[in-house]
């Protein structure tokens, strides 16, 4: 029932889907760019449970006085290949530092030097000691505080358990969500201004990831669907060190504290991988503190070189803690001891971790400009969902967390600064679109007796297609012929059967719409994979294993087509002042 | 291995009824495969909550053979006969295996979860020693998961009790070294700390080994010397 006023069901000047990090940030900035306008979070989960929840080994920031903003630019845009936005990392590594401090105002369990100060440890691909951490559960402490912090804003309305389904968009301007209430099961078009888009990423879509089941990709396929294009989708972070069978992350925190990869005789093998040489101690940008795309790169070459260990769950490769000690280990890494113990019934302090790479991160996402901003007028984006671009052809482990606090805390202020004076949202169009919504959804309620298959069948197949043909190594051959699968299996999805009827947390029908996000996200993964035709990265084409600056500086750009298929362009790199190089590691 | 799983559906089930699975008993699934593979093979129908699977985002909490556990973090070998899995005990059931938390989260609200600090914010960081932040650190550790709640026989009879994790966190706060703020009126209320009998079981369900139960007594002391010294600042 529309309100005195409003254009729908319910109105609002910001609306943001999701309740991680980037999207409570974001939430906060609003409300404090302009406390008279109006803000919610529409989450398909509450908010607390975010997969920001799960990240662990720190967030990158400059703080000591060795260090410098230019050094951290520079690891961030040589780690990603120089496929990252300049001026968009001169912009993250200078907000950096103010939004980790703000998290310390906020109440953040940073763990401290002796005197007090916030600890920093190094990481990947860093050649300073940058990264603040809470122990090993940084995500976790940083989602509790902003999470608890956004209690104090009274204005923050919250839609907890609302599954997102459509942005509601005409005359290249946003007016509207459309969300389903989970718990009851009502549909409600919510008019707004404007909408950031917070969803996280999409690790969902292959079969073995450390990401948390509701990373579907929801965000990305909104926003693919009113039009806005995704950027560089081609491009996913296989992080090195992977629990086999749950794939649950153990954190590069462990290699910053020492640890050692090693194969099946005990050989640390990173170092036939232009990598560095040994060294007791941890060396920064060397070895074990490599980037990720170069280590998950060296575990398929000791595999091919038949020195990895076969296991009922694959093969791995072995990450070595036992030298460091079980008071550093509970120091420092307890979750990691505490994953080992419940998760594989071994303890590190003896044992040696069996480990595999895993899908963890996407660097694509919808683009953005600088605030966040998409083509699509009063829609943005932040954190993984987004693609701004910091993070290149690979993202630096740590630079996430603080991503997504810069560039929520941008998204929001733009937002809000936009929403106090853009126009009323269209009432014809939210009520009209809002209509089609909620008739489609009812028709997906209604049930699908007909389909022999389960959504979960479909689901693993695509899961199966993406690891078969988007993995760390890809070629023409396999991506052509996931081209051809996924289209099959988008009219699988669209007749698969559907038993639950039921309005009250239908989480049949919410994996159904999952799956469909997850297959638009999937389609654009191939098709910008088979597009670019270099290797740059995470992206590796055996068929063309070289980078190529003069055809492929570019963002690879995925508009969803009339037919729903991508058709892709490219868009060239921002450079200011690093022009692209050699990346070097360890020597 | 058979499950026993608790079955409820608003506006067709008059109050739960069990329905049994015949799952794999392999040695490597959490009660949580098991439920996915029932989820994903069996019955779609089925509806519960869960996420990271790795015991840090607090969704998965049921009760399990009579105990509340993090189906993630327990295991099909942890039991040898039919497991029995229901909703947390003490909430309203919204669906199957899905409770309502909002309560909880209105309680949460209550206790100013938040650093509160007088004064322009400083360019760096408020200082605070390892000591220091190991005086209120296990009090963070606190995932929401419910599992106290659902444990706690006073939360059982009484919703208006603020409960162990709300009070947990409220100390996580008032311990902090950088934190100013007074939670006094409401932890010292009736519904706050002194609704606790002392039982314990909150500190023996908990997965992250918070001890709510010391927040409260805790407390309690403090509350106690606070009404009979009102004048006393809780810090000097």
């Amino acid at each position: 029932m529309a309100a005195e006023g409003t254009a729908g069901d319910a109105a609002v000047d910001v609306l943001i889907v999701g309740g991680g990090a980037a999207g409570l940030r974001a939430a906060i900035a609003v409300a404090e760019t302009e406390p008279d306008a109006t803000v919610a979070i529409v989450s398909k989960v509450y908010p607390m449970r975010s997969h920001t929840v799960s990240a662990e080994g720190g967030a990158a920031a400059v703080i000591g006085l060795a260090d410098s903003l230019d050094e951290h630019a520079y690891d961030t845009i040589s780690g990603g290949d120089w496929l990252c936005d300049q001026d968009a990392v001169e912009a993250f590594v200078r907000e950096a530092p103010r939004e980790l401090i703000r998290l310390e105002h906020w109440g953040c369990p940073w763990s401290r030097e002796p005197d007090g100060r916030v600890a920093v440890r190094p990481f990947g691909g860093m050649k300073q000691l940058r990264t603040w951490y809470a122990a090993d559960k940084t995500g976790f402490h940083l989602l509790h505080t902003l999470f608890q912090t956004s209690l104090k804003y009274a204005g923050i309305k919250r839609y907890d358990e609302w599954y997102a389904t459509r942005l509601v968009t005409d005359g290249g301007r946003v007016h509207g969500v459309t969300a389903i209430d989970i718990r009851t099961g009502r549909i409600e078009t919510i008019a707004c201004r404007a909408v950031i888009l917070a969803t996280g990423g999409c690790g969902q879509v292959f079969p073995f990831t450390t990401n948390a089941a509701i990373k579907t990709g929801d965000g990305m396929a909104l926003a693919y669907r009113a039009g806005a294009p995704l950027k560089d989708m081609e491009f996913v972070q296989y992080h090195p060190t992977g629990l086999p069978f749950t794939g649950i992350l153990i954190t590069e925190a462990a290699r910053a504290e020492g640890g050692w990869l090693i194969n099946k005789d005990g050989y640390r093998y990173l170092q036939d991988y232009d990598l560095g040489v040994p060294t007791d101690k941890p060396k920064l940008r060397s070895m074990e503190l490599g980037p990720r795309d170069r280590l998950s790169q060296a575990f398929v070459g000791e595999m091919a070189r038949g020195r990895t260990v076969d296991t009922p769950y694959g093969q791995v490769t072995y990450l070595d803690l036992r030298h460091l000690g079980e008071a550093r280990i509970n120091a420092r890494i307890p979750f990691v001891r505490e994953l080992c113990l419940s998760y594989e019934k071994i303890d590190p302090v003896t044992d040696l971790i069996p480990v595999r790479p895993v899908v963890h991160y996407m660097m694509g996402g919808v683009h953005t400009g600088i605030d966040g901003d998409t083509p699509v007028q009063g829609l943005y984006a932040a954190g993984e969902t987004a693609c701004v671009s910091i993070n290149g052809a690979n993202r630096l482990g740590s630079n996430s967390l603080p991503e997504c606090l810069v560039f929520g805390a941008r998204a929001g202020a733009a937002a809000a600064r936009y929403a106090v004076q853009a126009e009323r949202p269209d009432g014809g169009a939210v009520r009209s679109q809002g209509a089609d919504e909620r008739r489609r959804l009812e028709r997906e309620r209604a049930g699908r007796d007909g389909g022999r298959e389960r959504i979960s069948e479909v689901r693993e197949l695509m899961r199966r297609t993406l690891e078969d043909a988007a993995g760390i190594y890809r070629n023409r051959d396999a991506l052509d012929k996931a081209v051809a699968t996924l289209a099959d299996l988008r009219e699988r999805a669209a007749v698969a059967r559907l038993d639950d009827r039921s309005a009250a947390f239908n989480t049949e029908l919410l994996a159904g719409l999952e799956l469909g996000s997850m297959l638009d996200v999937a389609e654009a993964i191939v098709a910008s994979a088979l597009n670019r035709e270099e290797s740059r990265g995470a992206h590796q084409r055996t068929d063309f294993p070289a980078r190529d600056d003069a055809a492929f500086l570019a963002h690879t750009l995925a508009h969803r087509g009339p037919d729903g298929t991508p058709r892709l362009s490219l868009l060239p790199v921002t450079i200011t002042r690093w022009p692209p190089g050699e990346r070097v590691y360890g020597r | 291995m058979i499950l026993r799983v608790s079955r409820y559906r608003p506006g067709v089930d008059a109050e739960p009824v069990f329905q049994e699975y015949e799952v794999p008993d392999r040695a490597d699934w959490a009660i949580l495969d098991a439920l996915n593979h029932v989820k994903d093979a069996v019955d779609g129908t089925l509806s519960f909550r869960w996420s990271c699977r790795m015991g840090i985002c607090g969704s998965c909490g049921m009760n399990v053979n009579g105990e509340p556990k993090l189906t993630c973090g327990t295991f099909l070998t942890d039991y040898t006969g039919p497991v029995t899995v229901e909703p947390l005990r003490g909430f309203p059931v919204i669906r199957d295996l899905v409770v309502d938390i909002d309560p909880f989260l209105a309680n949460l609200s209550k206790v100013s979860p938040w650093l509160i600090r007088e004064g322009e914010e400083p360019d760096s960081e408020y200082a605070q020693t390892p000591e220091q932040l190991e005086a209120y650190k296990q009090y963070s550790m606190c995932i929401n998961c419910m599992l106290c709640y659902s444990a706690c026989p006073v939360y059982v009879l009484d919703p208006d009790f603020l409960g162990p994790a709300a009070i947990a966190l409220a100390q996580r706060y008032n311990l902090d070294s950088r934190d100013m703020g007074d939670r006094f009126d409401v932890l010292s209320a009736e519904e706050g700390v002194w609704g606790c009998t002392f039982v314990g079981e909150c500190t023996s369900a908990c997965p992250k080994h918070v001890d709510p139960a010391e927040a409260i007594q805790r407390y309690k002391l403090t509350a106690a010397l606070r009404s009979v010294l009102p004048f006393t600042r809780r810090r000097p």
